[in-house]
């Protein structure tokens, strides 16, 4: 940290992307003004914006398309199913799946790491066995394994991390072992940006012929993601966080993991015949997906990806390498401020706290300026508890970010601190 | 509203050097109050004598507008009796829910009405509440106390 003031402006990287044309197309950026300020929205890693070409995808379909799908003989029946299916076969190239009855659509991620362990665990962890996670886990990655642990009498073992944010590897290869019946890991760490060596991590759970889950959450906004190059057994990821709508994830599953899988829901859609004697469950994926779906919202993330495509995966990796390295520099230079993570793969987020103020008050205070992060633990308290602190401000990026929007931030972080002195 | 409206002098004042922060060894009354959605975290203890507040302290791990009230707080009822730190404790919640109108609040809270702006901030109208929430418990001898689920006074507010 150099205490060098800067109202200076940094050399600005160059960028591939044409920011302020893609950003043209998310109506809620140029026309919500908090607090009468332009809106800068950082907390993309909650929650990210939805393109216009998404929106009116949706509503396309609540216009004209929608019937119930799958078992209508009428037209719009075959109209909806056709583009519900059409979506999961979208998700399937974007993940570079097999084949389409891998992905199954579920309601977010938490869902399908449910799905996963009720799916899975409840079937294939006992008494005496382990589950390994790690420390930058998501509560949603957590909970659902403790519950099973619990249930079944099993044990939760935990990758630690270092104080860059990076998982302890030797750690990781020790804790596997004969008992363990399952690997959960997140990608990328919502909370401090660290971008996991999945593909390793995969290989080496596999010697030990230990099937492996990937929370892809933050992970496939910002990377191409090829399931069958990591060699995943599960991928799973959230809607509301690729461009798309809330109410709609996907788990992908090797088919063959799949299929001996136990049912998660009961209900119509996943079954082939229901005598009150007995009930022949549909194939994958149809077996999990019980009841109406979210049509609407799978035939958005279809249309969210087919968006993300246009734009190009390569063009948001390059401009958000570009933007962390930016924002990186202009909030670490100021005094007194210090940033959480540093691994050397990290995904466009800087999780900070600025010293002697409590992170709700920053949060507060840039909220005032128009610009959105999250202040908290971000469902992921054991990291906080490995740097001793309860929370953090996080500025979470995407491709529509602009380096005038790190400029504001810095701006207003300097405000934060001539406000309390 | 601008931030320095809510960030006002007192506030900071307060954050920065909070009164009454620390331990109490001879309390007779002790609770912990949490808010589990934004980490605030207070202890707080009161020696109540006959029917007065004797003393009191508080001590935790929370934001500037959690600390300040609290500080605030521990300075207004100091030496008043239980009954009377209880209307406080009604009007002071219902100024941040927006429940009550300026005057009726000035009238009762005086210097602590520099909260009031908390009510146009619903995510952070908890922190300030907290502090007297968690003295409410204390006089009526609950350990522990959270701002969410049945206790949660914001939604009391609102029925
Ligand atoms: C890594 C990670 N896993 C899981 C989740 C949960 O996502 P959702 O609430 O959409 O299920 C999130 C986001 O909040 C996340 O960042």
């Amino acid at each position: 940290m150099s205490a060098r003031p800067s109202t200076r402006p940094a050399a600005r990287p160059a960028t591939p992307l044409d920011v302020a044309r893609v950003r043209a197309d998310f109506p809620i950026l140029a026309n919500v003004r908090p607090h009468g300020k332009p809106l800068v929205y950082l907390d993309n890693g909650a929650s990210s914006q939805m393109p216009q070409q998404v929106i009116d995808r949706f509503v396309r379909y609540r216009q004209w398309e929608h019937a119930n799908i799958h078992r209508g003989v009428h037209h719009l029946s075959q109209t909806a199913t056709e583009a519900y299916e059409e979506a999961r076969r979208k998700v399937q190239r974007y993940l570079n799946a097999a084949e389409e009855r891998e992905i199954v659509f579920t309601s977010n991620v938490t869902d399908a790491i449910n799905l996963v362990m009720q799916g899975y665990g409840r079937k294939f962890v006992a008494a005496g066995d382990e589950v390994v996670l790690t420390h930058l886990e998501h509560h949603a990655n957590i909970v659902p394994w403790q519950m099973l642990c619990e249930e079944k009498g099993a044990r939760l073992r935990v990758v630690p991390i270092d104080d860059a944010g990076e998982l302890v590897l030797d750690e990781y290869e020790r804790l596997l072992g004969p008992r363990t019946k399952l690997v959960a890991v997140t990608h990328v760490s919502n909370a401090l940006g660290t971008v996991n060596p999945v593909k390793a991590m995969i290989a080496t759970a596999h010697r030990h012929g230990v099937p492996v889950l990937v929370d892809g959450a933050q992970a496939v906004q910002h990377m191409k993601v090829d399931v069958r190059d990591l060699d995943a057994d599960f991928y799973a990821f959230t809607g509301h966080k690729l461009f798309g709508p809330t109410g709609i994830g996907a788990l992908y599953g090797k088919a063959p993991l799949l299929e001996k899988m136990q049912p998660y829901k009961g209900g119509g859609d996943m079954i082939l015949s229901v005598t009150f004697e007995k009930t022949t469950y549909n194939a994958i994926p149809h077996k999990f997906e019980a009841g109406t779906p979210p049509i609407a919202a799978a035939i958005g993330l279809g249309a969210a990806i087919d968006y993300v495509g246009a734009v190009g995966l390569d063009a948001i990796a390059a401009h958000e390498r570009a933007l962390l390295a930016y924002a990186t520099a202009a909030v670490s230079e100021i005094d007194g401020v210090r940033i959480y993570g540093s691994a050397r793969d990290k995904a466009a987020l800087i999780s900070f706290n600025v010293g002697g103020v409590h992170p709700h008050d920053v949060g507060t205070i840039l909220d005032h300026e128009g610009i959105a992060i999250r202040t908290g633990h971000h469902c992921a308290q054991p990291v906080m508890q490995r740097f001793g602190i309860p929370a953090t401000a996080r500025a979470s990026f995407a491709f529509y970010n602009t380096f005038d929007e790190v400029d504001a931030l810095a701006a207003a972080i300097r405000k934060v601190q001539q406000l309390f002195g | 509203m601008d931030s320095k409206q809510l960030y006002q002098e007192v506030i900071l004042d307060h954050n920065k050097k909070p009164r009454n922060y620390g331990k109490l060894e001879d309390a007779t009354h002790r609770s912990e109050g949490l808010n589990p959605l934004c980490g605030d975290h207070i202890w707080l203890a009161a020696k109540i004598g006959g029917d007065r507040i004797e003393s009191i302290a508080f001590e935790g791990e929370s934001c500037a507008i959690c600390k300040a009230s609290a500080s605030m707080m521990s300075v207004a009822v100091k030496g008043r009796t239980v009954a009377e730190v209880e209307t406080l404790v009604e009007h002071f919640r219902a100024m941040t829910t927006g429940q009550e109108d300026a005057e009726t609040s000035g009238r009762y809270l005086g210097r602590l009405t520099v909260f009031a702006g908390v009510k146009d901030l619903p995510s952070r109208v908890k922190c300030a509440i907290l502090p007297w929430h968690t003295l409410h418990a204390a006089v009526n001898a609950e350990a522990v106390t959270t701002t969410e689920g049945d206790a949660d006074p914001v939604a009391r507010a609102a029925e």
